[in-house]
């Protein structure tokens, strides 16, 4: 299999650049990235480096304001909605800080929605809900609502849901925000199992304790993708140890 | 007949010295388009009750009716059941998925009341009509201010008809203005004969309804 086979997710110079009144704010610039299937990777940076906007460009939630995009072998840069919805629902699964939950439905009926949507039949999704909470450890919990569940269990859940339709890829904002560090740490050695398992894994986190269990990390600053070294430097700079000699 | 009974409805859990109560005796009738108001300090069961209320609590004793249902008497799979004919919850945090359309997060209702595809277009599109949101309709939830959030949330609560709207501190998270705009919301389905039992700390908010039940370590206090 040739190099281009294994790759999930090319991007080129790709950019977004905000417009607020006769402000104009470049989110991302000149990135270019690539990620492999089977990879693990996390993507760490500062508040307001542009993370979170990069992730909504990789989940397909917005779309670049130029550059190229491409997954699994697709160019998705330019699509129209309906069919970016489709490609999202198909082959991303998000994992998100707050955990996303809806707290009306039962984790049974949380985890199934994403199928759902894809009109997938009864019997099939029923079979790939009880698989997708045993995965988790949460098969014995299907009839509960979210707010009967600790936010680590609720997490695990919303990891549920994101595997439950087999994605290409799964997305993760700051898995661990809301969570206490016993139970944060849970939520990532559960994905940590299921990246050993086979899955793609790309999250954002600014919590380095948890960016050093990827294999590979992305540094970003204002918009940009920098070295380790670099990144480094500009954390020291921002603590203030300028150095004006 | 009131819409909802309650009679000496309780909830404890059990510590290592004993039990702890978390809702005392707690009875009251509910009628048919009311607009309750719970109110009290924090850790004084408010939430709780709107969680038994709304059905995703089982663990509880007393009697509770609805109508005719006796729910204390029944399986969880028929309370579930209940809850999407009777209920529609709004939360402080909204609840919306960010990863589906303010179009798509609608929907989500009728899909687990079997309702067909084409009825369900034609459901959400009445619904973004009403709330003036048919602009918003492919947008994603963190394209939204707080309010507008809260407003899909509240359409979302209501598209499949319920009875009886369960709204736990929904202005909670939001600035006066958008909170003002989302309790506007609520009095407009309160007149058009929804039932609404709210949550709320704020004294402005909770004259909106017209009955205040205060609650203080679980027990009704007036």
């Amino acid at each position: 299999m040739s190099d281009d086979a294994h790759l999930l997710i090319n991007l080129k110079d790709l950019s977004k650049v905000f417009y607020t009144e006769e402000v104009e704010t470049h989110a991302l610039s000149g990135i270019n990235m690539e990620l492999k299937k089977g990879e693990f990777v996390s993507i760490a940076g500062p508040s307001g480096c542009g993370k979170t906007t990069l992730l909504s460009i990789l989940g397909l939630l917005d779309s670049p304001s130029g550059g190229k995009y491409v997954l699994d072998n697709e160019p998705v840069e330019n699509l129209t909605a309906s069919t970016r919805a489709k490609i999202r629902n198909q082959a991303i699964g998000f994992v998100f800080q707050a955990f996303n939950l809806i707290g009306d439905l039962t984790v049974y009926e949380n985890v199934e929605l994403p199928l759902t949507y894809r009109g997938m039949p009864g019997k099939e999704r029923k079979e790939r809900v009880q698989e997708a909470l045993e995965r988790v450890g949460m098969a014995h919990r299907i009839n509960h609502y979210p707010s009967q569940l600790s936010g680590g269990q609720q997490q695990r859940v919303a990891v549920a849901r994101a595997i439950v339709g087999k994605p290409l890829i799964v997305l993760a904002d700051e898995p661990t925000g809301n969570l206490d560090s016993k139970n944060g740490h849970a939520v990532m050695s559960l994905l940590k199992e299921l990246h050993d398992d086979g899955a793609t894994i790309c999250m954002v986190t600014h919590d380095p304790r948890y960016a050093n269990m990827a294999e590979r990390m992305i540094h970003l600053f204002d918009g940009q993708v920098v070295s380790e070294d670099e990144a480094k430097k500009m954390a020291e700079i921002d603590e203030g140890g300028f150095d004006i000699a | 007949m009131p819409l909802i009974s309650l009679k000496n409805l309780e909830k404890s859990y059990k510590t290592g010295a004993g039990e702890t109560f978390v809702l005392r005796r707690v009875t009251m009738d509910i009628e048919s388009g009311d607009f309750i108001t719970i109110m009290g300090p924090s850790g004084a069961g408010k939430s709780t009750l709107l969680s038994i209320l709304g059905m995703l609590d089982g663990d509880w004793s007393g009697e509770f009716y609805l109508l005719h249902e006796a729910v204390h008497s029944m399986r969880p799979k028929d309370r579930i059941a209940l809850n999407r004919e009777y209920i529609g919850f709004v939360f402080q945090q909204y609840h919306l998925l960010d990863d589906l359309t303010v179009y798509e997060n609608l929907e989500i209702p009728l899909s687990y009341r079997n309702v067909k595809r084409k009825e369900r277009q034609a459901i959400v599109a009445d619904s973004l009509d009403r709330f003036q949101m048919v602009g918003k309709k492919d947008l994603y939830p963190n394209q939204l201010s707080g309010g507008q959030q809260q407003m899909v949330a509240v359409a979302r609560a209501v598209i499949a008809e319920p009875k009886v709207v369960l709204a736990d501190e929904p202005t909670g998270s939001l600035h006066t203005s958008q909170g003002k705009m989302i309790m506007d919301l609520l009095k407009t389905l309160n007149d058009e004969g929804t039932t609404i039992i709210q949550v709320t700390h704020n004294e402005a908010w909770a004259a909106y309804g017209s009955q205040v039940i205060n609650l203080q370590d679980g027990w009704m206090v007036s």
